[in-house]
């Protein structure tokens, strides 16, 4: 073997045997998801079930027991009785409810009689998405309601427009099949990033890199052998996330395996690159951790896309998303699971990605020599 | 106790903060620059969703309908198409989040009475944003729909929905996100803070030092709680002040008891921080320690999702998470204008935490030392 | 004559700090050349520049200005060149405590490019050579001090360079193993004609190299062989002891006799350097004193470094006199401890430990690195509870006893242990303030500490960035801000330079003198002369107890007439491993 290669391979068993060593290496990279993947899968949930909703009847006749009814039969109400308004209010004021449904005493009267029957819909409007959603399905409620009432009599509702919505690459719009897929970028920024940063930190503060320094080890290859192991690492807790996104979350992969991998292993490198960036300018495991967190883990939470819709960001927020990272892969990841190899999305969003990489290598080769000062 | 001991170790604590270019810094700018940031990017509302129209309809009333989803701030009608093949190249490539298409027989429809039907092909890739638009925009067709009936005599249903919103009358989902910012922010900072003060005493062997003076755990801890509570105190008003005055949150209740509120959340991370510390030998131990707590405190805290939608086990989880409770209180006073009886339930639960993670770490100052 | 191996030429090297007054310059105009083949040691105080100048040599640093050439090669333009041939072991040696001996030692072959083939003979033989080869499979983490710096050895000796760079290797070493240290570093230059440059701030070491660099602030005050040195100081030194005084008051008060440069407890009698050379009179020395005996000695290296360094500044703390008002209550055994034991896990790390302490003594713990001098001190503060035995300080176990009991001890922890980012004053003021003194009391304390301890210069600077020697005051006058009736000491002249270290025992004694109780740990073996008693502890046992002069009296041998401390303290170490061979032969 080249001598070369039998220095980097030096390094990168030296590498191994310490990530293996050490618990905490192993707990950001397997431990992190795992837990991450749990809470996000099964606790985070923007779908609203079971809403809290306080049903007022003034006047509790057929028509409005069978309005009142449908929401009792609605899979997304949970509804409760109250005799008057002002006990609903105070309800909805210590948060026991969500909503109320208004239901006065006129109500029967002027819906028989063919004139407009008032329903009063109140929503507690602080979750403001909440909110939407919950509005979103009492108008569902109320329409089927409406179906419902003109069959009985005979006839058909006739609405001027009717809505008649596809929904591409997530029919049940169930929003754990685009969480899961964000919070691998999230889980990989961690593992490059915030680990590598660390490391590297480590080895200056406790003295090592003197040491390294002062052998025939080029500082290239000092940094390739510190690449290939958390390349590694990083890449065993992605297939670790995917397994666990496509057998319990069954989220669906609609790209092919091998793009997926090479897209993955492109944001890799960009964030070990970020997190070699740290440590070689901070040579300090704290600050490091600080840098990393606020430079990497928090944007690529907030202004990836993850969560939140980059195109409703004010302008300057979402220049600022164009140097995050995660906002490339986040779109790449939600396609090729959702919708497929969408080549112009990937391509772009891959170019992007290999521009970072290659403006971070050059700062990395640039900022690391093998002198102290 | 003895309160000289107490005041001399919280003054230290103060000067080894701020003493300190950087960690002055440290602990002042990013919370700032954050709630700015974060504040404004992180919204659920929509705007100028990019909409392509495939209109097949040459009547008038296509375009009426198209004109009032142009005229809404939501949506903004970036391609007309002419062919199936360009809905998937625009949806597919994310150009567009929605094709809207009116059928042949939209107009034709619409003036026979009979029901006309508008197509929408949605990218459901990410589904609360997808939820989000079909919502918008199916109040502007139900719009639509009321206008069209009475101008032409129809009857309308016979049921009218009237809905209204409280507390957050326009539904902006800053007012809902923004205080959501202000807790966490306050649980970051709080926790570095403290989640530290042990650890690096101990890793400096300073902590020795102290343990051998006269001072008691109790001392000890009431001296390393103070200054993240002071600080945590100011660095609360100052974010609350930017809350009201740039993002124009309204401030409806009571604020004693937001200042009451402030207090115990503080008490309780400072425990949860001095309990991380006093346990961890080192300071990166620390700092993991405070991450793991972080991150799962902020995402069961109803940050940003709501707790009701979660399982009922994770549910319980979040009854030991005290931004749950201080969230509550912060929407609560902001919002829905509360005083102290509508908030009661939330202020005891962080006493709780705050005493029983406080006597645990004065426990441990003593009992881990090795 | 040989190409010189390393060549520095006008070598000037200053370290930036923001403000560009504060500029520090740590190398002022250095030039030297070391010829092959032989041991040069690099001696200096503490930040004398040595490390710096280590730095330079294998191009980890650029200087300001002037040239270096390694074995003929520029060590700035050629920096990877001599990285390649040279051999360097940092002061914290990079091992990674995390890999076990043999991945050490693979990974250091790899990056030398040692062939494979080699591999096999040339660990073998260095692990023969350091003793380690029975722990090959041990993490690194786990060895002991001395072993950990025999490993860094064999690493930075895998390629037998040319050169060997060693950054203060004896550093926390205890005797055996820096015996066995010097033994290999010599081995090397035998046997492979190899080059070393060692630096070190034990003087003794200095005598055992070829050639002497001494460095002190950046400048280099001269070069030659360690003779070269210790003539100069010729005729100056005597041996002085009397009837009439404890040696300690005779050293007291012969740091203050005129022409005295330096007086230092050694064995029975005091050591002096005089100013000029010339026996002097008793008269001049101790007045008013009888039966004073006054011999001339052979001068020493350590002699001509004190003598060069206290005639170039002069000002040293004068030491010695301590205003103190302490309310010694007579019980006499202060301290007791009867069979101590601390387990942590397996690992016993205290095992049955007795001794007392009476009131005013200075007593001593003796031992390497990891005998658990650490451990039963951190017991006896109440830092750590015991895990079986018996003890108290002033009739209490401080573990349990309430807070007010701990009003009666000081203690000054092994590493510096005050807030570096609070000021001089702030730190006292906080010690102060945490033993309950308060408004005058604490002013006058605290003028006290600073006028006492020559502190007033750096009221406002952070303690952080105060020299390792001003560290080590300040925090001595934390510990003595409540007058503290007991003082505990663990390490306190760990990595302090010989001056400081002088400085810092007349305080001790004075404290002693006025009546405090000292218990104090060390790994200076000749520190021990200070004690009034001791304890040497191996391995979690006591080894030995007694006065300074028992221990010595028992290491007194044929060829050894008048043995150190190391010397009994190596002879009791090696007779534990004889015993220990002999049960295992039984």
């Amino acid at each position: 073997m080249n001598v070369r290669l039998r220095r980097l391979w030096g390094m990168i068993r030296k590498e191994s045997l310490q990530i293996l060593r050490d618990p905490s290496s192993i707990s950001i990279a397997f431990v992190m998801p795992v837990m991450l993947l749990l809470l996000f899968g099964y606790g985070v949930s923007l779908d609203a079930k079971n809403i809290p909703l306080g049903i007022v009847i003034e006047q509790p006749d057929t028509a409005a027991q069978s309005l009142a009814g449908a929401f009792d039969r609605s899979e997304f109400f949970l509804p409760q009785r109250f005799a008057a308004i002002q006990e609903a209010r105070q309800a909805l004021a210590e948060r026991r409810i969500d909503g109320i449904l208004w239901l006065r005493n006129d109500f029967s009267g002027r819906l028989l009689s063919g004139g407009e029957a008032p329903m009063g819909v109140f929503v507690n409007g602080v979750d403001s998405n909440q909110a939407n959603i919950t509005k979103g399905y009492i108008q569902g409620t109320w329409l089927a309601w409406l179906q419902h009432f003109a069959a009985a009599r005979g006839q058909t509702l006739d609405l001027p427009v009717s809505m008649e919505q596809r929904v591409w690459f997530n029919p049940a719009l169930s929003s754990h099949l685009f969480l899961v897929p964000g919070l691998i970028a999230i889980i990989m920024t961690m593992i490059g990033s915030l680990l590598t940063a660390m490391v590297v930190a480590r080895e200056w503060e406790r003295g090592t890199m003197e040491a390294l320094m002062v052998t025939p080890l080029h500082m290239g290859e000092m940094l390739i052998g510190k690449l290939i192991p958390y390349f590694v690492l990083g890449m065993g807790g992605m297939l670790l996330s995917v397994a666990m996104a496509l057998f319990l979350f069954d989220v669906p992969l609609r790209g092919p395996v091998w793009l997926l991998m090479l897209c993955s292993a492109l944001f890799m490198l960009v964030s070990l690159a970020i997190g070699l960036l740290i440590s070689i300018v901070t040579r300090n495991q704290f600050l490091a951790g600080q840098v990393a967190l606020v430079v990497s883990f928090l944007p690529s939470f907030l202004l990836s896309g993850f969560l939140f819709d980059i195109h409703s960001m004010p302008a300057w927020v979402q220049a600022v998303t164009y140097l995050v990272p995660a906002r490339y892969f986040v779109a790449i990841l939600q396609t090729l699971f959702l919708a497929g190899p969408v080549w112009p999305v990937v391509l772009l969003n891959a170019g992007a990605m290999l521009l970072m990489l290659l403006i971070f290598a050059v700062l990395v080769v640039k900022k690391s020599y093998k002198r102290l000062d | 106790m003895n309160f000289l001991h107490i005041f001399a170790l919280a003054r230290k604590e103060f000067l080894a903060l701020m003493r300190d270019k950087r960690s002055r810094i440290i602990i002042i700018v990013p919370p700032i620059v954050q709630l700015f940031i974060f504040g404004f990017a992180a919204t659920y509302d929509l705007n100028d969703v990019p909409v392509a129209v495939y209109n097949e309809d040459s009547g008038g009333a296509s375009r009426e309908l198209l004109a009032r989803i142009e005229g809404s701030p939501h949506f903004s009608i970036l391609h007309k198409i002419s062919s199936d093949a360009e809905i998937s190249t625009l949806i597919d490539t994310r150009k567009v989040l929605l094709v809207i298409r009116p059928g042949q027989r939209f107009s034709a429809d619409l003036q026979r009475g009979s029901p006309a039907s508008l197509q929408l092909i949605i990218d459901g890739r990410n589904s609360n944003t997808a939820m989000i638009a079909l919502n918008y925009l199916r109040n502007v067709v139900l719009d639509f729909n009321g206008e069209w009936q009475r101008e032409h005599g129809q009857t309308g249903p016979p049921v009218k929905l009237e809905m209204r919103a409280w507390y957050n009358e326009n539904l902006q989902s800053q007012w809902f996100v923004v205080p959501g910012i202000v807790g966490s922010l306050m649980l970051v900072v709080t926790l570095l803070v403290t989640a530290l003060s042990v650890a690096r005493e101990r890793e400096q062997g300073t902590f020795d030092q102290l343990l051998v003076t006269p001072l008691r755990p109790v001392e000890i801890l009431v001296g390393k709680a103070a200054p993240g509570i002071v600080i945590g105190l100011l660095e609360a008003t100052l974010i609350i002040v930017l809350m009201v005055w740039f993002f124009d949150i309204p401030l409806r209740g009571s604020i004693p008891a937001l200042y009451l509120g402030i207090l115990l959340f503080l008490v309780a991370t400072v425990g949860v921080g001095l309990m991380i510390s006093s346990i961890c030998v080192t300071q990166q131990q620390a700092i993991l320690g405070a991450f793991l707590f972080i991150v799962p405190a902020v995402i069961l805290s109803g940050f940003t999702t709501p707790i009701a939608n979660m399982p009922e086990f994770v549910q319980w989880l979040t009854y030991l998470d005290p931004l749950r409770y201080f969230l509550v209180i912060v929407r609560g006073v902001t919002l829905e204008g509360d005083g102290f009886v509508l908030l009661l339930h939330q202020f005891w639960p962080m006493a709780i935490i705050g005493a029983v993670t406080l006597v645990l770490a004065g426990w441990l100052f003593r009992h881990r030392m090795y | 004559m040989d190409n010189p191996v390393l060549a520095f030429h006008r070598v000037r090297q200053v370290f930036n700090s923001d403000d560009e007054d504060d500029d520090v310059c740590v190398l002022d105009d250095v030039s030297f050349d070391i010829i092959p083949g032989q041991v040069t040691g690099l001696i200096g105080p503490d930040g004398a520049g040595k490390t710096t100048l280590m730095r330079l040599a294998c191009g980890l640093l650029r200087p300001e200005s002037g040239a270096i050439r390694v074995l003929g090669l520029d060590a700035v333009a050629e920096s990877q060149a001599v990285q390649s041939v040279v051999g360097y072991m940092p002061q914290r040696f990079g091992l990674y405590e995390d890999l076990s001996v043999q991945e050490n030692l693979d990974l250091y072959a790899e990056l030398q490019n040692l062939p494979q083939k080699k591999r096999a003979a040339r660990y073998t033989e260095l692990m023969h050579m350091t003793g380690l080869a029975p722990f090959t499979a041990r993490l690194a983490g786990q060895l002991s001090g001395g072993m950990k710096q025999k490993l860094g050895l064999a690493c930075a000796l895998l390629r037998a360079p040319r050169l060997l760079l060693l950054d203060e290797p004896t550093v926390g070493v205890d005797p055996v193993s820096r015996r066995e240290l010097w033994a290999i570093v010599y081995r090397q230059v035998k046997e492979q004609g190899m080059s070393v440059l060692l630096s070190t701030a034990y003087l003794d070491e200095a005598e055992r190299c070829h050639e002497v660099l001494l460095l002190h602030r950046g400048k280099l005050l001269g070069q030659g062989s360690p003779t070269d040195f210790s003539s100069k100081v010729q005729g100056r030194i005597f041996q002085v002891s009397a009837a009439g005084a404890s040696r300690r008051q005779l050293q007291a008060r012969l740091g203050q006799a005129p022409g005295v440069l330096d007086a230092l407890v050694e064995g029975e009698t005091v050591r002096l350097v005089m100013a000029q050379a010339g026996q002097p009179t008793v008269e001049n020395l101790l007045p008013g004193l009888d039966e004073v005996f006054i011999q001339p000695a052979a001068p020493r290296f350590e002699d001509a470094f004190i003598a060069l360094l206290k005639t170039r500044h002069e000002d040293t703390a004068s030491p010695g006199k301590m205003d103190l008002h302490i309310d010694a209550r007579d019980d006499d055994e202060v301290i007791q401890v009867h069979k101590l034991l601390r387990r942590f896990g397996d690992f016993i790390a205290v095992n049955n430990v007795s001794f007392q302490v009476r009131r005013g003594e200075i007593f001593g713990l003796l031992g390497a690195n990891g005998a658990g001098k650490t451990t039963t001190f951190r017991m006896l503060c109440g830092l750590l509870p015991a895990s079986g035995g018996e003890l108290s300080v002033a009739g209490l176990d401080l573990h349990t006893a309430r807070a007010e009991a701990r009003r009666h001890i000081g203690y000054m922890a092994q590493k510096f242990s005050l807030y570096g980012d609070l000021s001089v004053t702030q730190n006292l003021r906080f010690f102060a303030s945490a033993y309950g003194l308060r408004n005058h009391r604490q002013d006058e304390r605290v003028a006290w500490a600073i006028d006492t301890f020559e502190l007033a210069d750096y009221g406002e600077t952070n303690a952080r960035d105060l020299s390792l020697g001003f560290k080590q005051r300040l925090s001595f006058a934390a510990a003595l801000m409540h007058e503290p009736d007991i003082l505990f000491l663990d390490e306190p002249t760990s990595g302090v330079d010989p001056l400081a270290r002088r400085e810092f025992w007349a305080r001790t004694n004075a404290l002693a003198e006025a009546g405090v109780t000292v218990l104090v740990t060390t790994h200076f073996m000749e520190e021990a002369n200070y004690c009034d008693r001791l304890v040497i502890m191996a391995e979690g046992t006591v080894l030995a107890e007694g006065t300074p002069g028992e221990m010595k009296a028992r290491a007194r041998t044929v060829d050894n007439s008048d043995p150190t401390m190391e010397d009994a303290f190596i002879q009791l170490i090696e007779q534990r491993e004889q015993d220990k061979n002999m049960e295992a032969v039984a």
